[in-house]
C-alpha cells in the first residue's frame, strides 16, 4: 500500500473513530431525509408494481387484441366489416352494455346495474372465477345470468334465483370471484350482471333511445402486431366514429393515468424529501459547532483542511447513506401496505415486488441530497483555525472568503440538485420549472419573514417589557440567532402539511357540496311518454309525486356552419374522431334555465330574432370549446334521421356535480317538440323503504324504466370520499411527522449557545420558571411566524394547485390551516423546550466547568 | 533551528490596530528547552501561535530548520507541523472521543505511516500508562490526559515541541511529574522544547528564558 493509500484508510478509520459519540446524533440529523426517501421509494416501486402488472394484465383487462366501441346501434355497412373479421383465426365477441334496473323475483329487491350482454368468446385473455366453480363456461348454455356478489347482497338474492332485467328472466347461476378490470370502486356505484349477448334484444331494453354500447372483441393470432394490423382498418372507422383501441394503445392509456398519479405523489415526496435536506443542512450545522475544538487540535497536529474536511464527509456520508437505508427500508414497508389501503381505486391486481430502480434511486437521492445538503455547513470546518486550540476566544469559524470555489461549487450543486430532481419528478421542463420555482419562492418568502422578524425584535423592544420577554425576543436578532433556520424548517413544514390538507379538502368538499344541495333523492330515466301517468300513479300510492318530466331527445351532430364534419374539423385542427363527433347527446328542450346552469356567453332563448326556420340553441361552454364552436354558429344535428339545423345563441357553465338531469345541448321547445323523446324525473322520497317500493312498482309495472337511489349514489361517494380523505391525512401525517427531525435539527444547532446562556442566567439568579418564559417566548414567537407564513403560503400553494392541476374553485379553509399553523407552533415550543431540558437539569457549577 | 526575525502581530480593534507583539527576535538551537513567560496580555500565547506556524504574523518572519513559515500555505504549514512539530496544551486538548492510544496514533495516521499502533504503544507505556490506554479521556485524570498528550506530542519524533501551560490545570505535585517527563523525553529525543508559562519555578528549569511584556522581549536570560 503506498503511503497516499494508507494516508486515506487511515483518514477513514479516524473517521469512523472519531465519529463514535456523536453518530447517534448525526443519524438523527440525516434521519430528516428517511422519510423523503421513504415516500419516493414506496411511490416509485408502487408505481413500476401496477406499470408492470397493466403490461402483464393489459390483454386481460381488454379481453382482446382489438376493440370497436360504437353507442349507439352500428350501421349496417360496419356490422359487415366485423362480420367480416370474424374468421377462424380471428375470433370476434360482441359485447353490449347498458344500464338497467336488476330486480329479484323472489325477494323483490331492485338495483341499477351495469348489464353486460356478452358473446360466446368473451373474455379471449384472462380466466374469469365464478362461485360456484366453472360457471362461466355455462353462461352461454341458456338465458343465465352470472352478476357480482355485492348485487346479491343488495337484492337479497341468492345464487338459484331468478333475476329479471328489462322484459327478461335470467336464472342466476353464480357470481364473480374473480376477473381483471374494473376497480371495486365503479363497482360500488352499479354492479354487474353478465348475460348470453343473444338474448339482449329481448329485454327490449336496446332499442329506441336506450344508451346501450356496442363493443366488438377480437382476438389475432398470437405472432401478429397488432399495431400494424389496426393500420389500413383505422380509416374505415373513424369516418364512422367507431373507436377503435388496440391492446398497445388500452396499456398505454391506462399506464399514463397511473403515471400522472406517481408524478404528483413523486412532487409531494420530493418536497418532503427538500424539507428533510433542510433539516439536515441545519442538524449538520449544529455538529459543526461541537466540532470546532477537535478540528483545531487534528489541524495543530498536522491534518490539512482537505484531511478534516474528508473525516466529516465521510461520517457524514456514512450517516446519510444509513438514513436513506433507513427511508428505502420504509419505503418498502409502505409499498408492501399501499394495495391493501387504495385496491379498491386500482384498475389491476398489482403484484407487489421489490424494484431494484426505485430502491436504487431512492438510495442515490437520498444520500446526495443529504451530502449535498451537509456540504455547505460542513465546508466551514475547513475554515477552523488550529488557534482555537490555544486560545477559545478566536474566531472559530473564520469567516468565508466571497470567492471561495468550493463553497461556490456546493451551491451550484445544490441549487442544480433541485432543478434536476424538480424536472426528474415533475415529468416535463415546463412543469419542473414552475415547480422549482414555486420552492424557491417559499423559501424566499419564509427567509425574508424571518430576516423581518429579526428586525423587527431589534426595533420593538423596549425597556419596559419584562425582562423575560425581552430576553427572548432579544434572541431573535442576536448573532447567531436561529430565526432562520427554524422559520424555514418549520415554515415549510407547515407549508407542505396544510397544502396536503387545503388540495384534499378542496376537492371532496365539491362532492360533499353538491351531494347535499339537491333534495330530490330517486331519478328515473327511460321513460316513454306514455308511461308519465302510470309512473304519476306509482308515485301517488306512496304519497308522492314527480318534480316534472324532462324530455330527452337522442342526436348526433352533422355539420357545423354548412360544412361536414371531416370538413369543419380539417378547418379547425380538431380530430375527426373526438368523442363530440362520436357521441349520441341527449338532449332537451325548455326555455327557462335550471338552478345548476349560469349563462357564460350571449343571450338566453327568446332574445334573439331568427328567421323562422332556425331555432335555437344553449350549449355547454366546454363542448362548444371542444367543437370549436361559438356563438353565432349553426349546428346541424341529426335527430334519428332528420337534420335540424339551429344557431347558437348561448354558451352555459354547468355545473355537473349536482344529482340533477345537466344537458350538453338545450334546445328551444319549438325545435325539438316533435322529435321522438323519452323523459326522465326525480322525486323527493323521505325515506329508504318508500324509494325500494317506489323501485320495485316502477320495474315491475315498466321494466324498460330505469331509477337510481341518490341516497345510496350519496353514500357510495362519501364512503370513496372518505378512504380518499384517509389515505390525504396519512400524508399529511407523515408530512407532520418529517417535520420532527427537521425541527429538533434546526433547534439543535444553537442549543449550545442556549444552554450556555441559561446556565448563566441561572448563575446570576434566574429562577428556572424565568429561564423557561426566556425560552417559551422565544419559541412560541419562532413558531408563530413559521406556522402562519406556512399557512399562507399553502393557501397560495394549494390555490394553484386546484386552480390549475386539479381544474377546480379554490376556497380557503381557514379553521382547518389554523389548526396545523397551532400545531407546527405547539411542535416549535415542545421541541424547543425538550432540546433546552438540560438547562433546568444542570447545576451552574456543573454547566461552567463543562465550560 | 527556530528563529523569529522582527515578529509584529496586530489585531483590528475597531477602527484602530492593537499591537500584540512587537518586533520580537531570536534564535532557538536544536534541541534546546526554553521558555517564555511574562504576566497576562503580555502576548506568550501569541507568540507562541506564530511560533508553531498556528497563525501568520503581521510582520516579520519565522523560520524553522531553514523554512520561512511566513511563506507557507495554511496547509502546507499543517503538513509541516505534522512531521516536525509537537504539542502540549493547557486544557490537554485530547479528541474527546478517541481512546488514550489512538489520540496518541492521530499524528501519525495523518500522515499516514505505518506501525501508528505499536509507536503509540510503546509512547504510553513510556509515559507511565500502559495500562490504561484504552480509556477515553473522560476516564482520565488530568495528570493523566497530559501525559496521553505529552506522548502525542512525541509520537511524531517533533524537531520542536511547544507546551502551553503545561502544568496549568495540574496540582503542584502531578505539574512537578509532568516537567520531569518532559526534560526526560527531551533529552531522550534532542527535541528542542518551547514552553509558555506564568509558573516561574517552571520557568527556571529551562536552560533559557525569555520574558515579554507589552508584546516586546525584555529579558532572554541563558543558563
Amino acid at each position: 500500500m503506498s503511503p497516499q493509500n494508507s494516508r486515506w484508510t487511515y483518514i477513514a478509520n479516524l473517521a469512523w473513530r472519531e465519529s463514535r459519540t456523536a453518530r447517534r446524533r448525526l443519524l438523527l440529523y440525516m434521519s430528516s431525509i428517511s422519510l423523503g426517501v421513504a415516500a419516493l421509494v414506496a411511490i416509485d416501486s408502487f408505481a413500476s408494481n401496477v406499470q408492470a402488472s397493466i403490461r402483464t394484465q393489459a390483454k386481460d383487462l381488454m379481453g382482446g387484441d382489438v376493440s370497436f366501441t360504437y353507442n349507439a346501434k352500428v350501421p349496417a355497412s360496419i356490422e359487415k366489416i366485423l362480420d367480416s373479421l370474424n374468421t377462424p383465426g380471428t375470433p370476434v365477441a360482441k359485447i353490449v352494455s347498458f344500464i338497467s334496473m336488476a330486480s329479484d323475483t323472489r325477494s323483490g329487491g331492485t338495483r341499477l346495474a351495469q348489464i353486460k350482454a356478452v358473446g360466446a368468446g368473451y373474455p379471449f385473455y384472462g380466466e374469469i372465477r365464478t362461485a360456484p366453480d366453472g360457471q362461466w363456461a355455462r353462461l352461454q348454455s341458456g338465458p343465465y345470468a352470472i352478476v357480482d356478489a355485492a348485487l346479491l347482497i343488495v337484492l337479497d338474492a341468492k345464487v338459484g334465483d331468478t333475476l329479471a332485467i328489462g322484459f327478461m328472466k335470467f336464472p342466476i347461476i353464480g357470481t364473480i370471484t374473480s376477473m381483471a378490470g374494473q376497480s371495486d370502486a365503479s363497482l360500488m356505484m352499479a354492479p354487474r350482471v353478465f348475460v348470453p349477448e343473444r338474448y339482449a334484444a329481448e329485454t327490449q331494453l336496446i332499442g329506441f333511445g336506450s344508451r346501450a354500447t356496442y363493443e366488438w372483441l377480437i382476438k389475432l393470432p398470437p405472432s401478429t402486431n397488432v399495431t400494424k394490423w389496426s393500420v389500413p382498418l383505422r380509416p374505415k372507422f373513424q369516418n364512422e366514429h367507431v373507436r377503435m383501441t388496440t391492446v398497445v394503445q388500452s396499456e398505454n392509456n391506462i399506464a399514463e393515468s397511473v403515471k400522472q398519479l406517481a408524478d404528483f405523489l413523486g412532487i409531494v415526496g420530493l418536497i418532503a424529501l427538500l424539507l428533510g435536506g433542510i433539516g439536515v443542512a441545519s442538524g449538520v450545522n449544529a455538529f459543526v459547532t461541537r466540532k470546532i475544538d477537535t478540528v483545531a487540535v487534528l489541524r495543530c497536529l498536522g491534518a490539512t483542511s482537505g484531511q478534516v474536511l474528508a473525516i466529516y464527509v465521510a461520517q457524514a456520508a456514512a450517516m446519510g447513506f444509513i438514513g436513506a437505508v433507513v427511508g428505502v427500508s420504509l419505503g418498502i414497508a409502505i409499498q408492501f401496505t399501499l394495495p391493501l389501503a387504495i385496491k379498491d381505486f386500482l384498475p389491476v391486481d398489482v403484484r407487489v415486488a421489490l424494484d431494484a430502480k426505485a430502491i436504487g434511486m431512492g438510495l442515490a437521492i437520498g444520500v446526495w441530497v443529504a451530502l449535498v445538503f451537509a456540504l455547505r455547513p460542513l465546508l466551514a470546518l475547513r475554515r477552523v483555525s488550529p488557534l482555537q486550540a490555544l486560545r477559545r476566544d478566536a474566531a472559530a469559524l473564520e469567516t468565508a472568503r466571497v470567492h471561495d470555489i468550493p463553497t461556490h461549487l456546493v451551491n451550484i450543486a445544490l441549487v442544480g440538485s433541485i432543478l434536476l430532481l424538480a424536472f426528474e419528478r415533475a415529468g416535463n421542463l415546463r412543469r419542473g420549472a414552475l415547480f422549482a420555482a414555486g420552492i424557491g419562492g417559499s423559501m424566499l418568502v419564509l427567509w425574508l419573514s424571518a430576516a423581518g422578524l429579526s428586525w423587527l425584535a431589534r426595533k420593538m423592544v423596549t425597556p419596559r417589557w419584562p425582562y423575560v420577554i425581552r430576553q427572548g425576543v432579544a434572541n431573535l436578532h442576536r448573532p447567531a440567532n436561529q430565526t432562520r433556520t427554524v422559520v424555514l424548517a418549520l415554515g415549510f413544514g407547515a407549508f407542505l402539511v396544510s397544502t396536503l390538507y387545503l388540495v384534499q379538502s378542496n376537492l371532496l368538499k365539491q362532492f360533499e357540496i353538491t351531494a347535499a344541495q339537491s333534495k330530490a333523492n330517486l331519478i328515473f330515466f327511460d321513460i316513454q311518454d306514455d308511461q308519465r301517468a302510470g309512473l304519476d300513479s306509482i308515485l301517488a300510492a306512496q304519497g308522492q309525486h314527480a318534480l316534472g318530466y324532462t324530455p330527452i331527445v337522442m342526436m348526433k351532430v352533422a355539420g357545423v356552419n354548412g360544412r361536414t364534419i371531416p370538413q369543419w374539423s380539417a378547418a379547425n385542427a380538431i380530430s375527426v374522431s373526438s368523442w363530440v363527433w362520436r357521441r349520441e347527446f341527449r338532449s332537451t328542450y325548455r326555455d327557462t334555465m335550471v338552478a345548476t346552469e349560469k349563462l357564460a356567453a350571449g343571450k338566453w332563448f327568446g332574445a334573439t330574432h331568427l328567421p323562422d326556420s332556425l331555432s335555437e340553441l344553449s350549449l355547454e361552454q366546454s363542448v362548444a370549446a371542444e367543437m370549436h364552436v361559438k356563438v353565432g354558429d349553426i349546428i346541424a344535428w341529426d335527430v334519428q334521421g332528420v337534420k335540424v339545423p339551429v344557431q347558437v345563441t348561448s354558451l352555459r357553465d354547468v355545473n355537473w356535480g349536482r344529482f340533477e338531469p345537466n344537458f350538453f345541448a338545450v334546445f328551444t321547445t319549438k325545435a325539438l317538440r316533435g322529435a321522438p323523446k323519452q323523459y326522465a324525473t326525480v322525486a323527493a322520497v323521505p325515506n329508504d323503504s318508500i324509494i325500494a317500493t317506489l323501485q320495485r312498482a316502477s320495474v315491475t309495472r315498466f321494466p324498460n324504466i330505469s331509477s337510481m337511489d341518490l341516497s345510496l349514489v350519496r353514500r357510495t361517494i362519501g364512503q370513496i370520499v372518505e378512504k380518499v380523505s384517509l389515505a390525504v391525512r396519512f400524508l399529511a401525517l407523515f408530512s407532520l411527522a418529517m417535520a420532527i427531525p427537521v425541527l429538533f435539527s434546526a433547534v439543535a444547532a444553537t442549543r449550545r449557545d442556549r444552554l450556555r446562556e441559561g446556565v448563566l442566567l441561572k448563575t446570576l439568579g434566574a429562577t428556572s420558571a424565568q429561564i423557561a418564559r426566556i425560552l417559551l417566548s422565544e419559541y412560541a414567537l419562532l413558531g408563530t411566524l413559521g406556522a402562519l407564513t406556512g399557512m399562507v403560503l399553502s393557501f397560495a400553494g394549494a390555490w394553484g394547485l386546484v386552480r390549475f392541476i386539479f381544474d377546480g374553485t379554490f376556497a380557503p379553509a381557514l379553521l382547518p390551516a389554523f389548526m396545523i399553523a397551532f400545531i407546527m407552533m405547539a411542535l416549535a415550543i415542545a421541541i424547543g423546550l425538550l432540546t433546552s431540558r438540560d438547562v433546568f437539569k444542570e447545576t451552574p457549577m456543573a454547566a461552567l466547568r463543562e465550560q | 533551528m527556530l528563529s523569529a526575525k522582527d515578529l509584529t502581530k496586530e489585531y483590528l480593534s475597531g477602527a484602530s490596530k492593537l499591537a500584540v507583539l512587537k518586533h520580537v527576535s531570536f534564535d532557538i538551537p536544536q534541541g534546546s528547552f526554553v521558555s517564555i513567560v511574562g504576566p497576562s496580555g503580555s502576548g506568550k500565547t501569541t507568540l507562541l501561535g506564530l511560533l508553531a506556524g498556528l497563525d501568520a504574523p503581521s510582520g516579520g518572519t519565522v523560520t524553522l530548520d531553514g523554512v520561512d513559515l511566513t511563506r507557507l500555505t495554511e496547509d502546507e504549514r499543517a503538513l509541516l507541523r505534522g512531521e516536525k512539530v509537537g504539542f502540549i496544551f493547557q486544557t490537554f486538548q485530547l479528541i474527546p472521543t478517541l481512546t488514550a492510544i489512538e489520540n496518541v496514533q492521530v499524528p501519525l495516521e495523518l500522515r499516514g505511516e505505518r506501525g501508528a499502533a505499536e509507536r503509540a504503544t510503546l509512547l504510553l507505556k513510556r509515559v507511565g500508562l500502559g495500562d490504561r490506554m484504552d480509556h477515553f479521556p473522560t476516564q482520565l485524570s488530568g495528570g493523566e490526559q497530559q501525559r496521553v498528550a505529552i506522548a502525542r506530542a512525541f509520537s511524531n519524533s517533533p524537531r520542536i515541541l511547544f507546551a502551553d501551560e503545561p502544568t496549568g490545570n495540574l496540582d503542584g505535585e502531578t505539574g512537578a511529574r509532568i516537567v520531569e517527563l518532559l526534560e526526560e523525553l527531551n533529552r531522550e529525543s534532542g527535541s528542542t522544547i518551547v514552553i509558555v508559562t506564568h509558573d516561574l519555578m517552571l520557568a527556571q528549569r529551562a536552560g533559557r528564558m525569555i520574558r515579554l511584556k507589552d508584546g516586546a522581549v525584555v529579558e532572554d536570560v541563558t543558563r
